[in-house]
């Protein structure tokens, strides 16, 4: 099995046809192609009339490699494609650094790259400038991938938690914890089979029909911490509280089955391809609308509002509220 | 101590494990604590062993008593007023 | 889903609780002494909090969270072997999740972890078994922990290693059982519990006459019971309907799931591996006798003390933690002079704070910065 050495991090003959051979090959763009130390990038590309970019980073770490739903390359694409997307701009151009433990099988790092360039050519963005590392078999744990990427704001859209005010709807876009659930079983071997599967995708054709909706206030997407996360950092960015209903939160009946089994909450479970959306009340049926209309929204819902008294709490199947605290590490499943 | 929660046996496997829908998600169960099993059983699963058959006409029974609660306005007991069956102290 | 979601029908709730509301009005000698009902499973605690039933509850019926959370009562030092025993290069240290954050001496299970120790979260105690048989180069050792419910697990597991030659598993036997410890605490002269409701997964097993003493010897009322909103507020009406006709008897209301004589299979498994010997340490109640849970000599070739002989460990709780009197009902988490402030689930100091289901975690998860109460 040809597997990756440190000379294909060496910046040698090695490095060249492994850059040559798999990624300008399989990203495929006149940036790439140039090899050049920068990606150069006309400003004339920006459409007329905007005028700020959005930049955002993203590490990603995750193991195993390859999972129900998805892979590291794909979630390296849509979660910074998302990032960018949360503002309301289009994202445009990504860069990509790899970080590749010896050993690792090239097989699989083509398949990951492969994954990659399919999950950009779907949203229409380029990879357009990278870098490659190898290190000593122990000094990574088998691939660490950075992207980064731009996009550019439409207008004097102004989305951000500093405009939640107590009286907005707070949405989610569909089911709580399929990512989290999914990679939690297989990390952890529990055994469990059948319709677990990430949600890894790009939201960006998602979020676009909310552009012109006046009333949107925030989106985030709800990743590590899953919703539960989002929902304090909204509440203490904003300085109000936020009050959600058990009733109303969507799950699919595999991550419950998961949530029973294991004694976990979904709301502290990862997410890689839903929003929680903090919009006016006026304007909650009009987003619930266009969310339910695209693939990706169908199981969109109205969990909860903002208030004003502070901290986060959930409203029980029987009308009891709760406080709704954020765990400090990573849930563990339960016997007991 | 107690986390368990109920399931379908949908399959049979050798070595005493059978292939359990547990909400959606499939798990082989070991059965060996309840020797036989039949495809179409509730069982209630736990550590991934299935540890009870769940008793449907029990289950009924526990929804009768509900019911029969609720519709006699005043009978105030009805859930002690059944036969005693088995050991001095022990109602049901 | 169904079969979970009936038994949580807001429905079925509500006329429950009309009921208990009715009923409790009917209660003698409760205006400055609440009728007391003691839960003894960590899964009741749990429901409890998370369906918020305890502020449905009429106001002279309130529940005691007694000491039903293997994981709680688990001694430090303990941890302290486990980790010890994890730290050989050879081993695979496998635990349910519940206990991967329970501080030793020398930290957690997951600081072990961190530090290299291969140390693996398991559903089941067969998944711990398959791992030996895939990794015949590494020692294999099971952390066995909870009351009855669990143990046929476990037992099953060790009989399988011994059936098929399994050489490279080892188990840590952590089990111990419930009676021993609910004798100790009635016997006390300053318990006030009135009447208790009892864990339904251990007596799926044991059968339903393991708490007759509770009646027979000290004149409660006890109800057998679920987990599920429903299978809760039904106990709590069974066990008022017993206070108001002054009737003191052992009653099932899970017959769905538990057959009178228990699980027949799961008790000789037990009977097989295992065995009562000598006392065990409660972490928050002191030594309890007669509640040590032992692998039988015929087993003892698969007991990991025996094979690793860790040091023994003693470790202190903190003296100022009250884990001992919230665990007898003396008093509620928040009376503890360390609630929230030096003890909090980031920073676990007692027992009860350790594992998510205890009671001072539960009150911290689900009602420390209080909430507002509101009925359906």
């Amino acid at each position: 099995m040809k597997r990756v050495e440190l000379a294909h991090g060496s910046g040698g003959l090695a490095t060249h046809q492994l850059v040559k051979d798999l990624f300008i090959r399989a990203f495929d763009n006149p940036w790439l192609s140039l090899l050049e130390d920068q990606a150069r990038l006309e400003l004339n590309d920006f459409n007329t009339g905007l005028h700020r970019l959005a930049f955002s980073t993203d590490s990603y770490v995750i193991d195993p490699l390859f999972f129900p739903g998805g892979d590291i390359g794909k979630l390296a694409v849509c979660g910074t494609v998302n990032d960018i997307a949360m503002s309301g701009a289009t994202p445009r151009w990504l860069s990509c650094g790899f970080i590749i433990e010896e050993g690792l099988p090239l097989a699989e790092l083509e398949r990951i790259v492969d994954s990659m360039a399919s999950a950009a050519k779907r949203v229409g963005i380029s990879i357009v400038t990278g870098d490659t590392k190898v290190v000593p078999c122990g000094a990574a744990d088998k691939l660490f991938i950075n992207t980064a990427g731009i996009g550019v704001i439409p207008g004097s859209l102004n989305w951000g938690a500093g405009q939640i005010a107590a009286g907005d709807s707070i949405i989610v876009t569909g089911t709580l914890g399929d990512h989290g659930a999914t990679i939690l079983n297989i990390r952890e071997q529990l055994g469990f089979k059948g319709a677990l599967e990430s949600d890894c995708a790009a939201l960006d054709t998602l979020i676009a029909p909310l552009i012109p909706v006046a009333g949107v206030k925030a989106l985030r997407d709800a990743t590590r911490g899953g919703v539960n996360a989002v929902l304090h950092e909204f509440s203490a960015m904003s300085g109000c509280g936020i009050e959600i209903t058990e009733r109303e939160l969507p799950l699919s009946p595999a991550v419950r089955g998961i949530c029973e089994l294991l004694g976990l909450d979904a709301l502290n479970l990862a997410n890689e391809a839903k929003l929680v959306i903090v919009a006016s009340g006026k304007a909650a049926p009009v987003i619930l609308s266009h969310l339910k209309n695209h693939p990706l929204g169908v199981n969109a819902a109205v969990i909860g509002e903002v208030v004003s008294r502070p901290g986060v709490r959930i409203c029980g199947l029987y009308g009891v509220r709760r406080t709704l605290d954020l765990p400090h590490s990573e849930p563990l499943p339960r016997i007991c | 101590m107690c986390i368990a929660i109920p399931g379908k046996i949908i399959a049979c496997q050798p070595d005493g494990y059978a292939l359990c829908d547990i909400y959606g998600v499939l798990r082989d169960i070991n059965i060996m604590l309840l020797g036989d099993v039949s495809v179409g059983q509730w069982v209630l699963v736990h550590v991934g062993f299935a540890m009870s058959v769940i008793d449907e006409t029990e289950a009924l029974a526990t929804r009768d008593a509900l019911q029969t609660m609720y519709e006699l306005d005043s009978d105030v007991g009805i859930l002690i007023n059944r036969p005693l069956r088995g050991k001095d102290n022990v109602a049901g | 889903m169904w079969q979970v979601d009936q038994y949580r029908d807001p429905q079925w709730v509500s006329q429950l609780l009309d009921r208990l509301h009715a009923q409790a009005g009917l209660l003698n000698n409760t205006r400055s002494h609440p009728f007391r009902i003691m839960e003894v499973c960590g899964g009741h605690t749990h429901a409890i909090f998370r369906f918020g039933l305890d502020k449905l509850l009429p106001q002279n019926i309130e529940f005691v969270h007694g000491p039903g959370c293997p994981v709680c009562v688990l001694p430090m030092g303990r941890i302290d072997s486990c980790i010890e025993i994890a730290n050989y290069p050879q081993v695979i240290f496998c635990s349910f999740g519940d206990a991967l954050r329970v501080p030793g001496k020398t930290g957690t299970l997951m600081h072990a972890r961190s530090r290299g120790a291969d140390v693996r979260i398991i559903y089941s105690p067969m998944d711990a078994l398959q791992l030996a048989r895939k990794n015949p180069d590494r020692i294999i050792v099971l952390f066995a922990l909870g009351f009855e419910t669990t143990m046929p697990a476990t037992a099953i597991t060790l009989q399988q290693a011994r059936a098929t030659g399994i050489t490279n598993f080892y188990c840590f036997c952590q089990h111990i059982t419930l009676a021993p410890t609910l004798r100790s605490l009635l016997s006390r002269p300053d318990t006030a519990i009135d009447a208790f409701l009892a864990p339904g997964h251990v007596s799926m097993i044991t059968g339903i006459t393991s708490l007759d003493f509770i009646c027979s010897q000290y004149r409660r009322p006890l109800v057998i019971a679920g987990f599920e909103p429903v299978d809760v507020l039904q106990s709590v009406l069974m066990l008022i309907e017993q206070k108001i006709h002054r009737i003191c008897r052992v009653e099932n209301q899970y017959k769905r799931v538990v057959p009178a004589a228990g699980n027949r299979l799961a008790q000789r498994a037990m009977e097989e591996v295992f065995t009562l010997n000598g006392g065990s340490e409660w972490r928050g109640l002191g030594l309890i006798e007669g509640s040590r849970i032992r692998l039988t000599d015929s087993y003892a070739q698969f007991d990991a003390e025996s094979y690793f002989h860790p040091a023994e460990q003693q470790v202190s709780d903190d003296p100022r933690a009250r884990c001992g009197d919230v665990l007898t009902g003396r008093c509620k988490p928040v009376e503890c002079s360390m609630f929230g402030s030096l003890c909090n689930p980031q920073h676990a100091v007692g027992a009860l704070m350790v594992s998510s289901e205890g009671a001072c975690a539960a009150w911290y998860q689900y009602r420390h910065k209080e909430s507002v109460y509101e009925e359906s």
